[in-house]
């Protein structure tokens, strides 16, 4: 089935039908397997046990790019193949994306409180992080504030691609500033520094909260591409009552001037 | 038993926020879901249909 296919929002609710059950039971069976292995992974020999907050803050945070990325993508969708589903999976993805950046930031902070000493510091990662949910929660709102759902998308894909210049600048903030926020160690260049007892529960968690992304995005556009129906179904019915309505007057008035004469 | 050490409030907290937020969103999703199909058949009841629906049905 290529991507001309999925364009049929019939073709791609059957399609969701019959997976989403499928990837709703791997995400289950990988994040037990995940949370496992991380309850079973040893102490860090300088944070101890607050090294476990890794196992979700860093999937979390590795998702709220990844999330932006997609919507990227799916508003490229919209303004330049005008993919019929494109504007359907950005809108879908945001309330998800704006959820695990949330949970990024407020696990990086309670991992930062114990290990730097404060819950936030404006440097240069937690201040980008932050601006990438401020910008989430913008495109739902903007979302909202459109009632038409083509104008919407046009709007809100021109507002994603801008935003997107943020996702490079905080993968190398790091980098780039001197920050309070350690650079990276398993996305690098020479490979990962972290050892084996933590790297495989990390990319283990990471890989189920990836699942559970797909999973969920699949369910909200289901939903989404529902509420479409609804609306120009609604619309149908105004149209038919304001069709009648007419009809009805019309005829009245027909009747009132054979009387007169 | 697994031991967290002094810190861990703030490794529970994690875990739960982050086990709280997942429920919070396959909740509304779920939720949403119901009500965009509940409110389909109203409509389809109501005698508002698509067009591929109606032609579909009118097939002999």
């Amino acid at each position: 089935m290529s991507l001309i296919d999925l364009a049929n929002p019939t073709r791609f609710l059957a399609l969701s039908a019959r997976l989403l059950p499928w990837l709703a039971g791997a995400t289950i069976i990988l994040l037990a397997i995940g949370l496992y292995q991380s309850a079973l992974a040893p102490d860090d020999y300088q944070q101890g046990a607050t090294v476990k907050i890794m196992f979700i803050h860093v999937p979390n945070a590795w998702l709220s790019m990844f999330v932006w990325g997609v919507m990227s993508i799916a508003s490229l969708g919209t303004l330049v193949w005008r993919h019929p589903l494109a504007d359907v999976a950005a809108k879908a993805a945001a309330p998800i994306g704006a959820s695990f950046t949330f949970l990024a930031l407020l696990t990086g902070s309670l991992w930062g409180r114990p290990m730097w000493g404060t819950y936030w510091e404006w440097d240069a990662r937690l201040t980008s992080v932050l601006i990438l949910f401020l910008m989430y929660l913008g495109l739902m709102a903007l979302w909202r504030a459109v009632d038409d759902p083509s104008r919407a998308a046009r709007a809100a894909a021109v507002l994603t691609l801008v935003g997107a210049i943020n996702l490079p600048i905080i993968k190398f903030s790091v980098d780039w500033w001197n920050t309070l926020h350690q650079p990276a160690s398993v996305m690098r260049m020479g490979g990962s520094t972290l050892d084996k007892s933590f790297l495989i529960p990390l990319l283990v968690m990471a890989i189920a909260f990836t699942l559970l992304f797909v999973t969920l995005h699949l369910a909200a556009m289901r939903n989404e591409i529902l509420r479409r129906r609804v609306r120009s179904l609604q619309m149908m019915q105004a149209s038919r009552v304001a069709f009648s309505s007419e009809l009805s007057t019309g005829s009245r008035e027909e009747n009132a001037s054979k009387g007169a004469a | 038993m697994m031991s967290l050490g002094p810190y861990a409030p703030f490794i529970v907290t994690s875990y739960a926020a982050a086990a709280l937020v997942v429920v919070i969103l396959i909740g509304w999703i779920v939720l949403d879901y119901r009500s965009q199909t509940g409110r389909l058949r109203e409509l389809e009841r109501s005698g508002v249909t698509r067009r591929s629906a109606r032609s579909s049905t009118d097939r002999p």
